[in-house]
């Protein structure tokens, strides 16, 4: 079922007291079959834009449509969603069983299932979250994880044309987090529903995600597929959000940005004081410097972590260390110890203003 | 290093003093108080329970408590669920207003009732009229008593309903479950213990309650005596051991309420360790 969502917008608080706009008006459309993650700091309104979908909130105004029906005015209880909550919510004093069970229990009498299809329906759940050894047990008998599994069959009883999480793994630990993600993927492909999360972990919309939307100040800043949102973002908002960055500030002239003794070519980049960005990975190192770029550095901290080693990079024309990720073969090769002499190569620089992004490639091998 | 009151013979006389005191203040009294009622051998004891005046205050005390601890049930969910569920203006002063029964003496909320419902009150006269009267008849001790109670059962859910939040609702919600069902299969099993708890305290002061009855009853034997009265009464009239006796029926209720009081505190410890 497609979500179709215009001009929402929301604003807390009494007239007088101070009024905060959780959302400017927001425009989002979501496909059959969607997974789509809300993704942006805290504050930033992707809990509140899931909660009027989901009814539990009011928007001021704007419309939201699953598929061809208009439900803005239709009451939660009436729009076939599932929830998720983050800290689960389970009914703490009814069993796992009764639990996934209580949607179908609710329902008016004509359309309730007998005892025994709602026995049915429930272990067949139970059983796709693994968890139908556990039906007699009670939720605080059961492990963050196996709970949020529950939370999850349970939103899935009724057969929901619509998922909505929120920030469903966030009170996890690393490893179940990751492990419940693959799952929910896996469960996503299997059974087709459209979905909606919410997170502010970067990796886990990245991961999880078909298209990630980065929200702030209540405002959408960009909608893409991961793949385009690490690699083109659309604004500075979301380069920054989106992972660890290292910051260039210079004066550009002739196509050559000079700091201090380091400059660097930067063809396209407009004349005048610049600030460029450049991602850890994107730092590469050398030891003689190139004519497009002579940014001498001192290797300042080592922390040798998984596949590659991640390196703090001190110099006088730079205000904060920049940090780069090299691999093991190429720390080797360059004898990297503390205290190093090096010459910084970038590989690409990112500049926003208000025009919007430039990206500038440099020819490194 | 020696932690406060650590010493064993600090400890020791803490607990002695302890202990004193309560004999004294409290045990000897409810001790007195059988002793008192039964210092005319049982018969008498019988005979001074089965007095006709005895009997109709126990009546009308059942009759006061059986209309207001219901009532103030009602009364106290309604409100718990106002103040911890919505977001009202006014939604602060209301909390604060929910204590006032509590801040207030008996004896003032009493008159206050008085000059309301009196023949000559701004109500009464109204209800006078209709030849309905509040004043020195059963209902004008139903409506202080639900008035002095009805803080007990609002402030054991407040806090608890505060802190148990509303996300099981929100769930339940999604699920399609309508006010009633959500109410019933939900909220209702969260809060059952609080619930009871403030029932028994309900009911404890509702028996015992005597400042403003006192006031708005009248102390017309045998119509709106309730046992506190009837006690203090027997007691001017200078028939100790009939006051004893009804006294000693109070005494029974609250070692009833504390015993009841207790078994719930047991059972929710047990839960909670089984948990």
């Amino acid at each position: 079922m497609s979500i179709r969502i215009s001009q929402i917008d929301k604003t807390y608080g009494h007239k007088g007291s101070g009024r905060t706009r959780a959302l400017a008006p927001i425009d989002l459309d979501i496909r059959d079959g969607e997974l789509i993650g809300l993704l942006g700091p805290s504050g930033s309104g992707k809990t509140t834009l899931l909660r009027i979908v989901a009814g539990l909130e009011q928007a001021d105004g704007g419309t939201i449509h699953f598929g061809e029906r208009e439900v803005t005015q239709v009451h939660v209880r009436e729009r076939r969603i599932g929830f998720v909550f983050q800290h689960y919510a389970l009914f703490r004093h009814m069993s796992v069983f009764e639990n996934v069970a209580f949607g179908l229990r609710a329902l008016p009498r004509r359309q309730r299932p007998s005892n025994g299809e709602i026995r049915t329906r429930v272990m067949q759940l139970l059983e796709m979250v693994r968890l139908a050894a556990f039906a007699e047990r009670y939720p605080a008998q059961l492990s963050g994880g196996q709970q949020q599994r529950v939370a999850l069959a349970r939103a899935l009883a009724l057969k929901p044309d619509v998922l909505l999480l929120d920030e469903p793994f966030g009170a996890l630990d690393a490893k179940v987090r990751q492990e419940l993600r693959r799952w929910l993927r896996h469960l996503h492909e299997e059974l087709g529903f459209t979905s909606l999360f919410v997170t502010h972990d970067q990796e886990e919309a990245l991961e999880l995600s078909d298209r990630v939307v980065v929200m702030s100040n209540g405002r959408v800043e960009q909608i893409a597929t991961p793949d385009t949102l690490y690699r083109e973002p659309a604004n500075r908002f979301v380069f920054e959000f989106l992972g660890d960055v290292n910051r260039l500030e210079g004066d550009v002239a002739e196509g050559r940005l000079t700091c201090g003794n380091a400059s660097v070519s930067v063809p396209g980049v407009e004349p005048g004081r610049r600030e460029l960005l450049l991602r850890p990975h994107e730092v590469h190192l050398a030891e003689r410097s190139i004519p497009a770029a002579h940014l001498p550095v001192t290797v300042a901290s080592i922390v040798p972590v998984g596949a590659e080693v991640r390196l703090e990079l001190e110099a006088d024309w730079l205000e904060e260390p920049w940090l780069a990720s090299v691999s093991h073969a190429e720390f080797e090769r360059l004898g990297i110890a503390r205290g190093r002499r090096l010459f910084a190569l970038p590989s690409r620089l990112h500049g926003f203003d208000a025009a919007g992004a430039q990206n500038v490639a440099l020819p490194v091998g | 290093m020696i932690r406060i009151g650590d010493a064993p013979g600090v400890r020791r006389l803490l607990i002695g003093v302890a202990l004193v005191l309560t004999a004294l203040f409290l045990l000897l009294p409810l001790v007195a108080i059988f002793a008192q009622a039964l210092m005319g051998g049982i018969d008498l004891y019988w005979q001074n329970l089965s007095d006709r005046y005895t009997l109709a205050a126990i009546g009308l005390t059942l009759l006061v408590t059986l209309l207001t601890v219901p009532i103030n049930l009602v009364f106290g969910v309604f409100l718990a669920w106002l103040v911890t569920r919505f977001s009202f203006p006014g939604r602060r002063l209301l909390q604060t207003l929910i204590d006032i029964p509590f801040a207030v003496s008996p004896v003032v909320a009493g008159l206050v009732y008085l000059l309301l419902y009196g023949r000559n009150g701004w109500l009464g006269g109204w209800l006078d009229s209709y030849d309905i009267q509040i004043m020195f008849a059963w209902p004008g001790i139903v409506l202080v008593t639900i008035f002095v109670t009805c803080p007990f059962v609002a402030r054991e859910l407040i806090p608890l309903m505060q802190a148990q939040g509303a996300r099981e609702e929100e769930a339940a919600v999604t699920l399609g479950a309508s006010g009633w069902t959500i109410f019933r299969r939900v909220t209702l099993p969260k809060i059952r213990h609080a619930l009871l708890y403030g029932a028994i305290l309900t009911n404890a002061r509702a028996v015992g309650e005597f400042g403003a009855v006192s006031v708005v009853a009248g102390a017309i034997r045998g119509q709106t005596n309730t046992l506190p009265l009837q006690v203090e009464q027997l007691y001017q009239d200078y028939n100790t051991v009939g006051a004893f006796t009804s006294a000693s029926l109070l005494a029974l209720l609250a070692l009833l309420t504390l015993a009841a009081k207790a078994a719930l505190e047991w059972r929710a410890a047990r839960r909670e360790s089984l948990a």
